[in-house]
C-alpha cells in the first residue's frame, strides 16, 4: 500500500517535473523569438519612415504656369524657356545662362529648374508607411480641410537622395558628401590601421618571447578593445586636431585653405578611427595566425627559409583570407562609428565634396545623428533613407568578407 | 647552388649569420607593438592632463566634483553626480533589460535548439550585433519613446527619458551577453550534462540548475562587459535621453549623460583651454577609469573559469 502511494507521489511529481519542463523551454523559446522580432521591428521601423504620404504645398501651381492648362512635359523647350524668364529675376536668369546656356539645356534639365525654382514644392506634413496604409481616412480628411495641397505618396530614398549634397530643406537634401567622407575616412583608416595591426600581430605570436612584456602588451591590446569609442574621440581631439594641427590641417604640405585651416579634418577622422579598429584587427590577425599548424612553421624554417621569409611566403598568405575578413568587419565597425568623429569636429554642414584629405568632413552616421536630432518629421523621414543606405553599404561590405571567406576556406583545408 | 653551400656550411654558422634584413623587419614589428602601449599612454596622460588643470582651476574644487548635485558650468557648479545618477540609470536599465533576455537566448542556442536552428538563429543576432548605434538611437526616438509615451502616459513620459534610451542600449549589449554566455555555456564538459542525465533530470533541470550554475563565472563575465560597453554607449543617450544634467531617479524624465554631455559640448566646435574645452576631459578620464576597472575585472573572471575546466 505504502509503496503504491509513494509511486503515485512520484508519478504526480514527475507530472510536475515534466511540466515545468515544457514552460521553461517555451519561456526559453521565446525570449528567443523576442530577439528576433526586436530586429524586425529594429528595420520595419526604418522602412516605414522612410516611405509614405506627403503633403506638398507649391508656392506656383504648375497649372497657372501655362496658358491653357497644357502640362509642364509637354512644352517645348523655348516654351520653357520662356516660363523661366518670366517667372525668375533677370540676374538668377543670367545666372544660370554663366553656369550653362538655358538654350543647350535639355528639357528635362529645365523641367527640374522649374520645379526648383518655381514651383518650389515644400513638404507640410508627412505621414509613415503604417500611417499611409492603415489611416487612409485621417490622411484624406486632412487633405479635405487644406485643398491647396497635394497629396503624393513619397520614397524619401531614391537616386537624387544618393546623388544630391547637403540642403536646409530635407526634401532636396542628400547623401553624396556624407558618403564621399565616409569613404575618405575608412581610406585612411585601413592606411594606418592594417600595416600597424598586422606587424603588431606578427610580431606578438611569431617573434615575441613570451615574457613580461609581450603580457603586458597583450593585455593592453585587450584593454584597448573595451575602451568606449568616445575615449578614443578625446584622444584624437587632443592629438590629431589640436597638437598635430600643422599636419593634420594640411598647412605643413602648403594646403592652406582659410576655411580648412585647422585640424578638424578627414586626415584627423580617420587616423582617430585607425586607433579604435587597431585592437581588433590585431586580436582578429592573432586567431589568424594562431590557427595555422605549426608543421608550416616547421617545414619552412626545415627547408633554411628565415623567420621572416616564412612569415611572408607562408603564413601570411596562408592567414590572408581570415586577416581580411577580420580586416572588413573592424573597418565596417568604423563606418558606423558616430560619437569619436563629433568629438573629434564632425562639420555640422558640408555641401562640398572632400576633395583631399585635409578637407572638412561629415559622414553618413553624423548625417544620420543630425538628421534625427531635428524635431522637424521630415527630417527624420530623411534619417531613415540615410539608415537605409548605410545599413546597405555595410550589408555590401559584411557580405564580402563572408563570401570571401567561405571561397577559400574550401581551398585550404588543414 | 654550390656557392650556397659554401657558405652554409653548418647549422652553427647559419645561427651566427647577421642577417641585417631580418633584424630591420623585427624592429618595426616591435615598434608596431609598442605604438598600442603608447596609445594607452597616450589616453592616459591626454586625460590626466587635461584634468588637472580642469582640477586647477579656482571655480572647481575636487571635493564637489564628487558631492555636488549640480552640473551647471554656466555658474560654475561642476557636481558629477547628476551626470553619473544618468549614466548608471540607463546602464542599470539597459542591463536589467538584456540579462535575462541574453542568458535565455544562449541557453535555449546551447542547450536546447537543434544544429540547424542555431545556425539559422546565430547570425540573425550577430547581425543585431552589427547595426550601427546611431541606428539604435534613431529607433529610441522613432519607436522606443513613442511606445512607452503610449503605454505610461504622455503626462508621465517626457520625450527624452533615460527609460527608453535604457531599453534600446539594452537590445545593443543583447547580443554581446547572449554570445559570451553562450561560449560560458559552451565550456561546460558534456559530462555534467550527461551525469544529469543519467540521474533522471528533465532537459530544463540539467540547463538551469547544472550547465548554468556551472557556467557561473562566465556569465558574470558576460554582465560585466555589457555594464561596461553600456556605461560607455553614446549616441543612443545622445539621442534619447536628453541634453541638460538633471539629477533624478525617474526614469521617465530626461537626464543627460557622461558621455551625452561630451558629445554635447564637443559637438559645438569647443575652443581650447575654456573651462568647458577642460571638463570633457576630466569626464573622460572618469569614464575611462570605470570602464577600464569593469573590464579587467571581467578578464579576471573569465580567466579564472577556464582553469577550472581545462
Amino acid at each position: 500500500m505504502t509503496v503504491n502511494a509513494e509511486l503515485f507521489t512520484a508519478d504526480r511529481l514527475s507530472k510536475k517535473r515534466k511540466k515545468r519542463n515544457t514552460i521553461v523551454s517555451l519561456v526559453l523559446y521565446g525570449a528567443t523569438v523576442i530577439t528576433v522580432v526586436i530586429l524586425c521591428i529594429l528595420l520595419l521601423n526604418i522602412i516605414n519612415n522612410a516611405f509614405g504620404t506627403v503633403a506638398v504645398e507649391n508656392e506656383v501651381s504648375p497649372e497657372t504656369l501655362t496658358d491653357n492648362g497644357i502640362p509642364l512635359q509637354d512644352l517645348e523647350n523655348p516654351q520653357l524657356i520662356q516660363i523661366i524668364e518670366a517667372h525668375l529675376s533677370r540676374g538668377l536668369v543670367r545666372r544660370f545662362n554663366d553656369d550653362k546656356p538655358l538654350e543647350n539645356r535639355s528639357s528635362k534639365e529645365l523641367l527640374e529648374l522649374i520645379e526648383e525654382r518655381i514651383i518650389n514644392s515644400e513638404v507640410i506634413k508627412s505621414w509613415s508607411l503604417v500611417d499611409t496604409i492603415f489611416r487612409g481616412p485621417v490622411i484624406s480628411e486632412y487633405f479635405e480641410a487644406n485643398p491647396n495641397q497635394e497629396r503624393r505618396f513619397r520614397a524619401w530614398i531614391h537616386p537624387k537622395f544618393l546623388l544630391d549634397s547637403q540642403s536646409s530643406t530635407p526634401e532636396n537634401a542628400g547623401v553624396r558628401t556624407a558618403i564621399l567622407g565616409s569613404l575618405w575616412i575608412i581610406l585612411i583608416t585601413f592606411i594606418f590601421a592594417f600595416p600597424i595591426g598586422i606587424g603588431t600581430a606578427v610580431y606578438l605570436e611569431e617573434y615575441a618571447v613570451k615574457n613580461r612584456l609581450h603580457k603586458i602588451v597583450q593585455t593592453n591590446i585587450y584593454n584597448l578593445a573595451g575602451v568606449p569609442s568616445i575615449i578614443y574621440g578625446l584622444l584624437g581631439l587632443a592629438v590629431f586636431v589640436r597638437v598635430l594641427e600643422p599636419v593634420t590641417s594640411g598647412a605643413l604640405f602648403g594646403f592652406s585653405n582659410s576655411a580648412t585651416a585647422n585640424g578638424r579634418t578627414i586626415l584627423s577622422a580617420g587616423l582617430t578611427l585607425g586607433l579604435l579598429v587597431l585592437p581588433i584587427i590585431i586580436i582578429n590577425t592573432q586567431e589568424a595566425l594562431r590557427a595555422l599548424p605549426d608543421s608550416l612553421r616547421h617545414s619552412s624554417l626545415g627547408l633554411g627559409a628565415t623567420k621572416w621569409q616564412t612569415i611572408r611566403h607562408h603564413l601570411l598568405p596562408n592567414a590572408f583570407e581570415r586577416i581580411l575578413t577580420g580586416t572588413i568587419m573592424a573597418l565596417s565597425r568604423a563606418i558606423g562609428e558616430t560619437a569619436p568623429l563629433i568629438v573629434v569636429g564632425a562639420s555640422t554642414f558640408v555641401s562640398v565634396d572632400p576633395s583631399s584629405p585635409f578637407s572638412k568632413f561629415t559622414t553618413l552616421p553624423i548625417q544620420i545623428y543630425q538628421w534625427s536630432a531635428r524635431p522637424q518629421g521630415e527630417f527624420r523621414n530623411i534619417a531613415a533613407a540615410a539608415i537605409i543606405v548605410l545599413l546597405i553599404l555595410l550589408l555590401g561590405m559584411n557580405s564580402f568578407a563572408i563570401y570571401f571567406r567561405n571561397h577559400y576556406a574550401k581551398k585550404r583545408n588543414y | 647552388m654550390s656557392k650556397q653551400q659554401e657558405s652554409v656550411f653548418t647549422a652553427e654558422s647559419i645561427k651566427k649569420k647577421i642577417r641585417p634584413g631580418e633584424i630591420i623587419i623585427h624592429a618595426v614589428l616591435l615598434s608596431c607593438a609598442l605604438l598600442s602601449i603608447i596609445i594607452t599612454l597616450g589616453i592616459v596622460v591626454i586625460l590626466v592632463k587635461e584634468s588637472i588643470l580642469f582640477f586647477g582651476e579656482k571655480e572647481v574644487r575636487l571635493i564637489d566634483f564628487f558631492t555636488m548635485t549640480k552640473w551647471q558650468p554656466m555658474i560654475q557648479k561642476f557636481g558629477i553626480l547628476p551626470l553619473l545618477n544618468a549614466t548608471l540609470m540607463t546602464s542599470f536599465i539597459a542591463v536589467l533589460t538584456a540579462l535575462p533576455i541574453g542568458i535565455a537566448v544562449a541557453v535555449y542556442l546551447s542547450e536546447y535548439a537543434s544544429s540547424k536552428t542555431r545556425n539559422i538563429l546565430k547570425p540573425i543576432i550577430e547581425v543585431l550585433a552589427g547595426i550601427p548605434t546611431v541606428v539604435y538611437g534613431y529607433f529610441a526616438i522613432t519607436f522606443m519613446t513613442p511606445v512607452l509615451r503610449s503605454v505610461f502616459g504622455e503626462n508621465i513620459v517626457e520625450i527624452y527619458n533615460t527609460a527608453s534610451a535604457g531599453i534600446v542600449i539594452g537590445i545593443l549589449i543583447l547580443p554581446l551577453i547572449a554570445s559570451m554566455a553562450e561560449d560560458a555555456l559552451n565550456a561546460v564538459p558534456r559530462t555534467l550534462r550527461e551525469a544529469a542525465y543519467g540521474l533522471g533530470a528533465t532537459k530544463m533541470e540539467t540547463s538551469l540548475k547544472v550547465v548554468l550554475p556551472a557556467a557561473f563565472s562566465g556569465i558574470a563575465a558576460a554582465f560585466i562587459v555589457g555594464l561596461s560597453r553600456a556605461v560607455g554607449e553614446t549616441m543612443i543617450v545622445a539621442l534619447a535621453a536628453g541634453a541638460g544634467p538633471n539629477f533624478t531617479l525617474n526614469p521617465f524624465k530626461a537626464a543627460e549623460t557622461i558621455t551625452g554631455y561630451i558629445v554635447r559640448i564637443s559637438g559645438g566646435d569647443v575652443s581650447y583651454n575654456t573651462l568647458d574645452y577642460n571638463s570633457i576631459f576630466a569626464l573622460g578620464l572618469f569614464l575611462f577609469i570605470i570602464t577600464l576597472i569593469l573590464n579587467m575585472i571581467s578578464r579576471k573572471v573569465v580567466e579564472k573559469y577556464r582553469e577550472v575546466y581545462d
